[in-house]
């Protein structure tokens, strides 16, 4: 990045740009990923692109940015042609990108992540300086986050708020952002996307969402452009449509969630008891400060909190992937360390978040990824010898149930695309005969409505069926909609509990803020 | 596995290792014409040497077999993503190991008097022999769990203390074969006492081939079976690819790289006790000749794969054995083989990197695009 050529200079300007997008098509091979689209973000809007996943968001905003070469069409830029080959090119006509996934590097601090974001020809760098300017951006940017922080130590939404930071460093004037509230908490959204809103009211950003979500579409944006299967399926001012309206020209028919279903269970019994539990972050720093908490049979336990109190250690705890470092784990009463011979023997499953990272061997093939739980019992194996028959004959079977889209069972995973890694973990966790346990951890994230909805159901069937499941979700909308029960946790402690059917929101709210 | 889809991934797998060799060759040949030798006449000489008669094969295989074995110690790790180097070290420790057990069993001392020398303990060989293969794998195995211990619980890199647990094993053996257990015989080259001639492991009926190259096929295809087929492998593999996916499936990732450090180094370990008992008859600093360091080639040119790794170590094996001749014929220096190696080496480690660039090798998908599902019952979509 240090090479940039001096035409690399945003053009500083203090109006954003207009952009226009003319009958632009992208082919992969034989498949149309995007067909003869075209939109126009006006100057000073808040612009949304909606669409189910693989509607063709992602690439539009990818052959915008100079990512993708288009098949077809153009990029106007106050209706000049401008040619756009890379992401420095798109920065030239002042276009910043925020990515569904982070891009700073970890082991650096935030300062140094937004030095090195820069696309200036810099050797030598006056840290004093670059401290002193960073202050004061620190000060006049709408949202702060320390800046001598390494970004491993961030939680979600920091880093996610960092990202739009780096854009507004470089004086983007048109910001792209793709789907940047999937991480975050609705509170901590609103504050986001309030933050921006102001800003583009001012005049002094034009934005472009992706997203999914419905009720910050309502509540931000000025204008929406609807994709579907890569087409252009409409257009139009937010004070003038529905959701119904969107929805339909989204999904092409009109589509309620699927409404759970839930039994009232009659006999429960307590299987998940957790007593007094401490755990670190990988930091040292104390991140769970002694939690209790009971899950019953045939219970959904939602733990809600804004990302970075705790949650994720908590989980992983309970998933075998961090020691705690005092407390207790019982599982049907007995003491749990999640050895592999404790979880088949009291049948634990998880879904941990971002299966990729936590759940998958991506070189490894779906079926091997399929029988992570059951390769050394039999059918799976005699003795210590594998029978890779009874492997692929499962993992065929598991494919159709699940519907699990792969070339072959010998496919690695991680050649898959993310919702189907997705699935390939649900096929191995929810299939077992008998599930005792259930740990979530954000089991939607950055996944599209039907997958959303397909999740639920089973996560409700599994409920209905005797299973204790505790969810923890970044998601309030998931959490009140599938819990029992609903527990707030923040700065490491539990600080809130209610039945859901006498969940008071405003408390929730408050208690997820910290008050 | 190759299935009616996969047989593109198969061939994949072996035309660029092949195609990787041609290119090293051709690099090898442009070395050969600047210093001044014919690259043609070099080739011919090295086929020559390493396969072209039996007799000269016969040479190729006795370096093949210390090489399969101690490529499995940085093989079976790999498995686990651990990058173990410590081979010659293990070697080292196997066959100092297997030299005092079998001068234990052979005089009932490491350092016989004469009289003992003259009338050795009438141990049957072939349970001196036993012992010595026990000793090398025992000690050759601890001295790789040590590495894999320091990374499980203290997040030493395995890299580094595996290097460095080299110089300590070599370092070692000559102190030993220096003073504690020299052989005062040992003039220009301190040794320890030699096996008695009966005791040693003998050559394969008809050839010139000691029982090294057995051992080095059945623990290559030992090693092999393992990875792919019982679950310990599938645990290591799973391990190895992503640790907290293993740890979310409760699969034990400390004793896991205890275990497969220690099998690792237990093969070098043998190959250690092959040099002492089937070709050098007593431990000096013949030990490290390279046989570890060949063993990390090896194991990466095979791409960490035991059944390749057996005729990639022929090859090197081949290699090896034709510098003599190289030097006699083509007046070029005995280290021309060691360049030969290394730019094999490298570009075998390049060529890794070209998996999945050639369309051709592509899988092609099975499925058919789906139609657009139905309205109101549609099947969820990813």
């Amino acid at each position: 990045m240090t090479t940039a050529p001096a035409t690399a200079e945003p053009i500083k300007c203090d109006r954003p740009p207009e952009l226009k997008v003319v009958g632009m098509s992208k082919h992969f091979g034989s498949l149309v990923a995007l067909d003869n689209v075209s939109m126009t973000l006006k100057p000073g809007t808040f612009h949304a692109l909606l669409g189910e996943n693989g509607a063709g968001k992602s690439t539009l905003v990818k052959c915008i940015m100079g990512f993708y070469t288009p098949t077809a069409g153009e990029v106007l830029i106050d209706d000049q042609p401008a040619k756009i080959v890379n992401p420095r090119d798109a920065h030239h006509y002042g276009i910043g990108m925020v990515y569904q996934h982070f891009t700073s590097v970890p082991a650096m601090t935030v300062a140094e992540n937004l030095v090195l974001s820069r696309y200036d020809r810099t050797n030598l760098i006056n840290w004093k300086r670059e401290m002193e300017a960073l202050e004061a951006f620190m000060q006049s940017s709408p949202f702060q986050v320390p800046l001598d922080l390494p970004i491993a130590q961030l939680a979600a939404g920091q880093k996610q708020k960092l990202e739009i930071l780096k854009q507004l460093y470089l004086h983007s004037r048109i910001l792209i952002l793709d789907e940047p509230t999937s991480v975050l908490t609705p509170g901590e959204a609103d504050e986001v996307l309030g933050l921006l809103r102001e800003q583009v009211t001012a005049g002094q950003l034009s934005v472009l969402l992706i997203s999914h979500k419905f009720r910050e579409v309502m509540a931000f944006v000025d204008e929406v452009t609807i994709l579907r299967k890569g087409k252009f399926a409409g257009h139009g001012l937010v004070k003038d449509l529905t959701v119904a309206d969107m929805s339909e020209m989204m999904m092409g028919e009109k589509k309620e969630p699927t409404p759970v279903h839930k039994i009232i269970q009659e006999q429960t019994k307590p299987v998940l008891e957790v007593r007094n539990l401490h755990a670190n972050k990988d930091n040292g720093v104390e991140a769970v400060k002694g939690v209790n908490l009971t899950v019953h049979s045939g219970e959904i336990v939602g733990i809600a909190g804004i990302s970075g109190n705790g949650q994720r250690e908590f989980v992983e705890v309970l998933a075998g992937q961090r020691e705690a470092t005092s407390g207790e784990v019982l599982v049907n009463g007995e003491p749990y360390g999640a050895t592999r011979a404790e979880m088949y023997k009291h049948k634990v499953f998880a879904l941990p978040e971002e299966p990729l990272r936590n759940a998958c061997v991506p070189h490894m093939s779906v079926a091997e990824n399929m029988a992570l739980r059951t390769f050394d019992r039999p059918p799976q194996a005699k003795g210590f010898i594998l029978v890779w028959r009874a492997i692929r004959d499962m993992a065929s079977g598991l494919i159709k149930q699940f519907a699990v889209k792969t070339p072959s069972p010998e496919t690695p995973v991680g050649n898959l695309s993310g919702g189907n890694v997705q699935r390939t973990v649900l096929a191995r966790e929810l299939s077992a005969d008998h599930i005792e346990l259930l740990i979530a951890a954000n089991p939607c994230f950055g996944l599209d409505f039907n997958a959303v909805d397909f999740i639920h159901t089973q996560i409700v069937n599994a409920r209905n069926r005797g299973v204790a499941v505790l969810l923890v979700s970044e998601d309030l909308d998931e959490l009140l909609k599938l819990s029992d029960r609903i527990i707030v946790i923040s700065d490491g402690q539990f600080v809130y509990e209610s039945a859901i059917a006498n969940a008071d929101f405003a408390a929730i709210g408050r208690s997820m803020a910290g008050h | 596995m190759i299935s009616g889809q996969n047989w593109r991934r198969t061939l994949e797998s072996f035309v660029i290792p092949f195609g990787a060799i041609l290119v090293g060759l051709l690099f090898f040949g442009v070395f050969c014409a600047l210093v001044g030798a014919n690259p043609v006449g070099v080739y011919a000489s090295i086929w020559k040497a390493a396969f072209g008669t039996w007799s000269t094969f016969q040479n190729t295989l006795i370096r093949a077999a210390p090489l399969m074995l101690s490529s499995l110690c940085t093989a079976l790790p790999a498995q686990l993503g651990l990058v173990i180097i410590g081979n010659e070290g293990a070697l080292v420790m196997g066959g100092l190991g297997a030299i005092i057990t079998g001068l234990v069993f052979s005089f009932g001392s490491v350092l016989p008097a004469p009289e003992q020398i003259a009338a050795p303990l009438m141990t049957p060989p072939i349970v001196v022999q036993l012992a010595m293969a026990i000793a090398g794998i025992v000690v050759g195995g601890v001295w790789i769990a040590i590495a894999g211990a320091l990374r499980h619980y203290r997040g030493v890199n395995e890299t580094i203390s595996s290097l460095l647990l080299n110089y300590i094993a070599i370092a070692l053996l000559n102190h030993l074969v220096g003073g504690p257990i020299r052989d005062p015989g040992s003039l220009n080259k301190p040794s320890s006492f030699a096996l008695p001639e009966v005791n040693m492991l003998g050559d394969i009926p008809g050839t010139r081939v000691h029982w090294g190259l057995l051992f080095g096929l059945v623990a290559s295809v030992i090693a092999y079976v393992l990875i792919r087929r019982t679950t310990f492998g599938f645990a290591a593999r799973t391990a190895g690819g992503n640790i907290r996916a293993a740890r979310i499936a409760g699969l034990p990732v400390g004793k896991l790289t205890l275990m497969i450090c220690f099998l690792g180094g237990a093969c070098a370990g043998l190959a250690g006790m092959v040099e002492v008992a089937a070709v050098q008859a007593s431990a000096n600093e013949s030990l490290n000749v390279g046989y570890g360091y060949g063993g990390i080639l090896v194991a990466f040119a095979a791409r960490q794969n035991p059944l390749a790794a057996i005729f990639i170590s022929l090859l090197v094996g081949g290699i090896l054995a034709s510098g003599g001749i190289l030097q006699r014929t083509h007046n070029l220096p005995d280290a021309t083989v060691l360049v030969f190696q290394g730019i094999i080496f490298l570009v075998v480690l390049y060529s890794d990197s070209l998996y999945g660039r050639f369309k051709f090798f592509r899988e092609t998908p099975v499925y058919e695009v789906p139609p657009a599902p139905p309205t109101s019952t549609a099947a969820p979509t990813v």
